[in-house]
């Protein structure tokens, strides 16, 4: 018992289960909206886009989330742009951009040594967060979830019928942009408790799994922060006993309770598409 | 017909507008060169169901996008109920019934969900609907007989209950302006009698609606305007005088299978009347006439049925 409690007791521990619960907490939010419109891959695009960013940052002793976002933003707008300029399909232009970006990253941190290592970037670090980082990803975390409580129904309606968004009056490019920009401000700050590589399960799995469960919006959304917000917590605290990194814990997590919705999932589920199929043949056989 | 009143009072977007939809030499082109639209023009008023007619490639999205906004004429403009598009827009004046393909359907929104999307324009920054949203939604739904199906994902309908439902989003949102991109297709018959029976209603008080359809055969039925659109309008105005055999030719060129059957191919002797059959795979459209066909075309409720 004495055991269990043990994470509790130090400010470290405390610290990383509550920041990675908020962080899970948005991710999961956005990921309600992402993964319905096939765009996951943005995700793992931006997560990895930010590393260059992170590495200037440091060197330059800026704030770390402003780095990373000026180089989500340069690399979303480097996607825009072959898109536009050439007949390459989407898939192509996000693979090689964000590659770029990486290496790039991976390249300024491996020439110009700073505090951050290529393995705290990649591997998110949240166990040795500074104070400073905890400050920027709540104000991040914070600014994105009021933007998105109070806008989801109008996302929505843009992500459901853009046509159909422009003739009650909402401006759905503009509210395109701002779910772009929290999903790049929101992977920076996922950077800090699964590190880049994980990134995109923050912000697909917990929206995925809740997918399967509901067919109301409202109740996607609930289900995917609590089991964003949950697993991270649990994952951070759990990382505690097993000494691995947290990102690989949360990420397992969230997996598990993937599967478990992928079976047993009272409408959607792989059983309960069985037990219609079984009664279907069976309602068949009586003559 | 032209004479109808001020808009529905009541309608807090749209309140004390009439409805109209003025395009007037609208030339739409596209960053790739094609011109898509060129010097498009027709007008309408209120009290109009007005049929928009042509081959895949004519135009007709294009025309639509125009009046929603999603693309600028480089030339000409065009005016709802009297408003800029953004104006108009603002102010809930168009309501949009898709095409059937362009929605997700595994979308996790249930029936009352969508149908609710369509008072977005009414209601305040947070979008918290109000009892008189909720009883719009449930009005709505009644009148297009699908409210026992409220509380299902909208996956699991029927073609027609899918339609059904976007129009009840039409219904709710109060516009006087209604565009639908080919309603009747994958439509039962049943629920192309009742779709065209509530287009009829909503003519009566005053809406205006553009259809636009593959289904030429019907076009005679419920539509007293028409546009014919190749790239230009080749021709508008009431069906009786513009939805005839030679336009629609000019419209649809060698992609509309036309017989045309008169007394002298049966029999010897002299017979003045014709039949004449066009079709593009949908329902075709028949003439029957007496030395040519400047008749009216068949309307299904001739056949007896």
């Amino acid at each position: 018992m004495q055991e269990l409690i043990a994470p509790f007791l130090y400010d470290y521990m405390l610290k990383a289960m509550f920041v990675s619960a908020l962080v899970g907490a948005v991710c999961a939010f956005l990921s309600a909206f992402l993964m319905l419109k096939g765009w996951s891959l943005m995700g793992d695009a931006l997560g990895h886009a930010v590393v260059p960013g992170v590495a200037g940052a440091y060197l330059l002793q800026l704030p770390y989330a402003a780095g990373a976002f000026i180089s989500g933003m340069l690399a979303a707008l480097g996607m825009a742009l072959v898109k536009q300029r050439t007949r390459l399909r989407e898939d192509a232009v996000i693979g090689l951009v964000f590659t770029t970006f990486f290496a790039a990253g991976l390249l300024l941190a491996s020439i110009y040594p700073t505090s951050v290592s290529i393995q705290t970037i990649v591997l998110g670090n949240i166990l040795g967060i500074s104070d400073e980082d905890v400050i920027q990803v709540i104000i991040i975390a914070a600014v994105s979830l009021t933007i998105l409580i109070a806008k989801w129904r109008d996302l929505v309606v843009v992500f459901f019928d853009e046509t159909h968004a422009r003739t009650v009056g909402i401006n759905a490019f503009a509210l395109k942009i701002v779910f772009f920009t929290l999903l790049a401000a929101c992977t920076v700050a996922a950077l800090q408790t699964v590190g880049a590589c994980l990134v995109i399960a923050m912000v697909v799995t917990p929206g995925a799994t809740a997918y399967l469960l509901t067919d109301r919006f409202g109740r996607l959304i609930i289900l995917s922060v609590l089991i964003g917000a949950g697993t991270s917590f649990f994952g951070a605290y759990i990382s505690y006993f097993l000494d691995g990194a947290t990102g690989g814990v949360i990420v397992t997590l969230q997996t598990l309770l993937f599967l478990a919705a992928f079976y047993l999932a009272p409408k959607h589920g792989v059983l309960a598409g069985r037990r219609r199929q079984s009664s279907a043949s069976s309602e068949g056989a009586i003559p | 017909m032209s004479s109808a009143p001020v808009f529905l009072a009541g309608a807090s977007g749209a309140e004390g507008v009439v409805a109209s939809l003025s395009v007037r030499d609208v030339t739409v082109a596209y960053p790739s060169g094609v011109t898509a639209l060129l010097d498009a023009t027709f007008e309408l008023g209120a009290g109009t169901i007005c049929g928009l007619v042509g081959v895949n490639g004519s135009g007709k999205s294009t025309l639509f996008k125009a009046i929603m906004g999603f693309v600028t004429p480089s030339r000409g403009q065009v005016r709802i109920c009297g408003l800029s598009v953004n104006q108009a827009l603002k102010r809930c004046c168009v309501a949009y019934v898709p095409q059937s393909e362009e929605v997700d359907w595994n979308f996790p929104v249930l029936v009352e969900d969508v149908v609710m999307m369509g008072r977005y324009g009414h209601m305040n920054f947070l979008r918290i609907p109000t009892a008189k949203d909720k009883e719009k939604v449930t009005e709505s739904l009644e009148r297009v007989n699908m409210l026992r199906f409220r509380h299902h994902q909208i996956g699991e309908l029927s073609g027609g209950q899918k339609k059904r439902v976007f129009l009840a989003r039409a219904l709710a949102q109060e516009a006087p302006v209604i565009l639908l991109d080919e309603p009747f297709t994958g439509v039962d018959v049943k629920t192309e009698t009742a779709i065209i029976e509530l287009l009829r209603q909503l003519r009566a008080s005053g809406h205006l609606m553009l259809v636009s359809t593959h289904n030429l055969g019907s076009v005679p039925d419920f539509c007293d305007q028409v546009v014919l659109l190749n790239r230009t309008v080749l021709a508008s105005g009431p069906t009786a005088t513009t939805f005839t055999p030679q336009n629609l030719e000019r419209a649809f060129g060698g992609v509309l299978r036309s017989f045309r059957i008169e007394g002298g191919d049966l029999h010897d002797d002299h017979d003045a009347r014709s039949v004449t059959v066009l079709t593009d795979d949908e329902r075709p459209v028949v003439y029957y006439g007496e030395g040519g066909p400047e008749e009216e075309p068949l309307r299904r409720t001739d056949k007896g049925a």
